[in-house]
């Protein structure tokens, strides 16, 4: 992780342990020296939120797996045993699996501001791509997950997903076998699922620190999306501006966090859950975790079984080629009108397929959810490439400084320069 | 400038191509509007099972059954706690009725739980050894003894599994342990936007739905007949009669009082941490909003140096 490293050793026995592995001054150039963008708004706490909610879940699930028991006919009592009998158990299973919620909303939010402010665009190509692989490791991790209390959504849940693989021409039949590790649904998949469930988020940690590596390599991306020109006027240090502005953003998070977990923590889940899975009984609907469901409805929109799969995969892929896809030289949709304009029309697709992903089939609903996802795959294979080339978008501020200098016009803006000096830039 | 040119040819090029992909995007969308109507995930089985469960068409509209009416229960709202005496009504209707075909796979100590039902350690020890319960482990003649039931024990259901109480009822009546939690009825946009919100925050959808249940055997000439279960056709039939279990503390003994009670007891029964989640919440949720605006102002103050 590069970035201006000033650190410089107090002590002799820091001096002694920095000439031999410089890991504090790497924190120190990372997290204290690093410059950001001084015009960054809330909306980028949710790296330093979504880094807590990681490592929050890692550690709640750490210690859930010393009391739950993977196998068919005792993981359901194991869990209603973290309930009522392990203390705080209740605690520690509200927290995970309001947690897992609480990711993915925060993930959301990040990658919709990605969308916004154009953060995926050169030279962040790679920065973006590192996030959609941990997005599609935390979809693979959280439906595992959801398995493993072994009620009848997470059994019937586990059934739809794994027979996606079976629409496979030719070998399809032979990878859910294999991935089931029987003819269906049984003990071994909830135990390779248990497996790969504790497995994966340590995954998502290795890309994360790629992630956070190449966003240094890169900078920050900013609300006006221009780039820092003058390290000095145009950024503020890591520590304490971003610091405090990140724990503060993430003090709030977490009112909203606990809110779930101590007033409301079945909100979110499907009450079929907390019946026994059951093999021989299928529940009267079958819906995935609120997450998932714009894709589920992309997916069940589609009459065809391995057309329905494809678009329900090239949906998340499509993500990864968001950079080349969008044509517009400018970023941030602060100064693309019409992009905005489309951008809240698609984020109004999303949360209408996530409805109708939750909602019975009729033929309203196919419909519907057809239109929503044509338009879906329109946004990032008609708007963007298009909307580049026909958008006049307004003009760009010449530096942060200036943006933000023209935000507080007349108020205490001493940016440490004089107007002169500004003039000059 | 020559450069500029330059990039939007190559934009412009690429534009081209990505629009021909997004038509071939279309073109495999176009034939999916006309194809049969195969879904891959499997909701037909809900139309069989709603379709088996209505032989006898009823006078309302079809198979629709109203919405349970929402109930005010002393476990919801911030403050929420169980009503103790409510409890033990309620546990006694479970232990006189429901017992006689439902499990409820809780531990008798918990019986004892000072924020739920509240029996003294003597009544709970006494109740349990009431029960006949087989030992998990050999005993050093290698035989599975049974003996008198111990607080630590799981109460034992009637049956000894649920294929005996299929064989002896029918339909293996569930366990009684997550039920209130298992059960729900549609609130529908945007009702359930409001359900998550301070004040409102409505989470005693699966109670009301018992509740209704529970009174909702309307028709005198058939006992399978209820007003909320879907498809109205419901295997257990009327369990609950006036009179039928004797309260000692002057309570009504109503079906509707019944179900309150029993409804309540399940509750908790489901939910035994829940009053020591929303004390602990209330803490957590003071001091967060405290440490908040402590934060806030800190930033402020730092950040001022920076404008």
């Amino acid at each position: 992780m590069s970035g201006t490293s000033t650190y410089v050793p107090k002590s002799a026995l820091g001096k002694w342990f920095e000439s031999r592995l410089p890991i504090i001054g790497l924190v120190h150039s990372s997290f204290v020296a690093y410059p950001t963008p001084r015009n960054l708004n809330y909306l980028w706490t949710f790296g330093a939120i979504l880094s807590f909610m990681l490592a929050a879940q890692i550690v709640t699930g750490v210690i859930l797996a010393m009391h739950y028991v993977p196998q068919a006919n005792l993981a359901f009592d194991s869990v209603e045993h973290i309930m009522r009998d392990v203390n705080y158990g209740w605690l520690l299973r509200y927290l995970h699996s309001n947690g897992a919620s609480m990711f993915f909303f925060a993930v959301y939010a990040h990658i919709f501001r990605g969308i916004y402010y154009g953060s995926y665009k050169a030279p962040r190509e790679v920065l973006w791509i590192l996030g959609v692989i941990i997005y599609l490791l935390m979809m693979a991790t959280a439906f595992m997950g959801y398995v493993l209390p072994w009620g009848q959504m997470s059994f019937w849940g586990a059934t739809v997903i794994t027979n996606l693989f079976s629409a496979i021409p030719l070998v399809g039949k032979s990878i859910a076998t294999w991935l089931w590790g029987g003819y269906a649904v049984g003990d071994p998949t909830l135990n390779r699922f248990f497996s790969l469930h504790y497995l994966l988020p340590f995954m998502i940690a290795g890309v994360v620190v790629l992630h956070v590596w190449a966003l240094h390599v890169v900078g920050q991306n900013n609300p006006d999306g221009v780039e820092v020109k003058n390290v000095a006027r145009d950024t503020v240090a890591f520590t304490p501006y971003a610091t405090l502005k990140d724990v503060f953003g993430l003090a709030v998070f977490l009112i909203v966090y606990a809110w779930f977990v101590f007033y409301i923590p079945n909100y979110l889940g499907d009450a079929d859950n907390y019946i026994k899975a059951n093999p021989l009984q299928t529940p009267a609907r079958i819906v995935p975790e609120w997450y998932l469901l714009p894709f589920y409805a992309i997916l069940r929109a589609i009459p065809n079984k391995l057309l329905g799969v494809i678009a329900l995969f090239s949906a998340i892929a499509l993500l990864a080629f968001l950079p080349w896809l969008d044509t517009s030289p400018v970023r941030s949709a602060k100064y693309r009108p019409v992009f905005r304009v489309f951008f809240w029309a698609f984020v109004a697709v999303c949360l209408g397929l996530g409805w109708l992903g939750s909602q019975e089939i009729t033929d309203a609903y196919v419909l519907a959810a057809r239109i929503l996802a044509i338009c879906y795959f329109a946004f990032f294979l008609v708007v963007l490439p298009l909307l580049g080339l026909l958008e006049t978008t307004r003009p760009l501020p010449p530096s942060i400084a200036d943006a933000v200098l023209a935000r507080t016009k007349g108020g205490s803006a001493n940016v440490a320069v004089g107007p002169a000096e500004k003039s000059a830039v | 400038m020559g450069e500029r040119s330059e990039r939007m040819t190559m934009i412009r090029l690429r534009t081209i191509a990505l629009a021909s992909a997004a038509l071939l995007g279309f073109a495999a969308f176009a034939p999916a509007g006309f194809a049969a109507n195969e879904q891959p995930s499997p909701p037909p089985a809900n139309e069989a099972k709603q379709g088996a469960s209505q032989p006898t068409p009823p006078t309302e509209a079809g198979e629709e059954q109203p919405s349970p009416t929402r109930q005010s229960w002393s476990f919801s709202g911030l403050f929420g706690t169980y009503d103790q005496a409510q409890l033990q009504r309620g546990f006694k209707v479970y232990h006189d009725v429901c017992a006689n075909c439902h499990s409820l796979s809780i531990p008798f100590r918990t019986l004892s739980d000072p924020t739920g039902p509240g029996f003294s350690d003597a009544q709970v020890k006494a109740l349990a050894a009431t029960y006949q319960v087989t030992d998990t482990e050999p005993n050093d003649k290698g035989e599975y003894a049974k003996r008198p039931g111990r607080p630590s024990d799981l109460i034992p259901g009637p049956y000894p599994n649920p294929e005996a109480a299929a064989a002896a009822l029918g339909k293996a009546p569930p366990d009684m342990s997550t039920l209130v939690k298992a059960r729900k009825y549609e609130r529908g946009f945007p009702w359930f936007i409001f359900d998550a919100l301070p004040f409102d925050q409505y989470q005693e959808v699966g109670a009301d739905y018992v509740y209704a249940v529970l009174n909702g055997y309307t028709k005198a000439d058939d006992l399978n007949w209820n007003l909320y279960y879907p498809g109205h056709k419901i295997a257990m039939p009327k369990p609950l009669s006036d009179g039928q279990v004797d309260y000692t503390d002057g309570t009504p003994t109503t079906v509707a009082q019944y179900a309150r009670d029993v409804v309540s007891f399940l509750y908790w029964a489901s939910e035994p941490t829940l009053v020591e989640r929303k004390k602990i919440g209330m803490r957590v949720m003071v001091f967060l909003i405290v440490l908040s605006a402590l934060l806030y102002f800190t930033k402020k103050r730092v950040w001022e140096k920076a404008h």
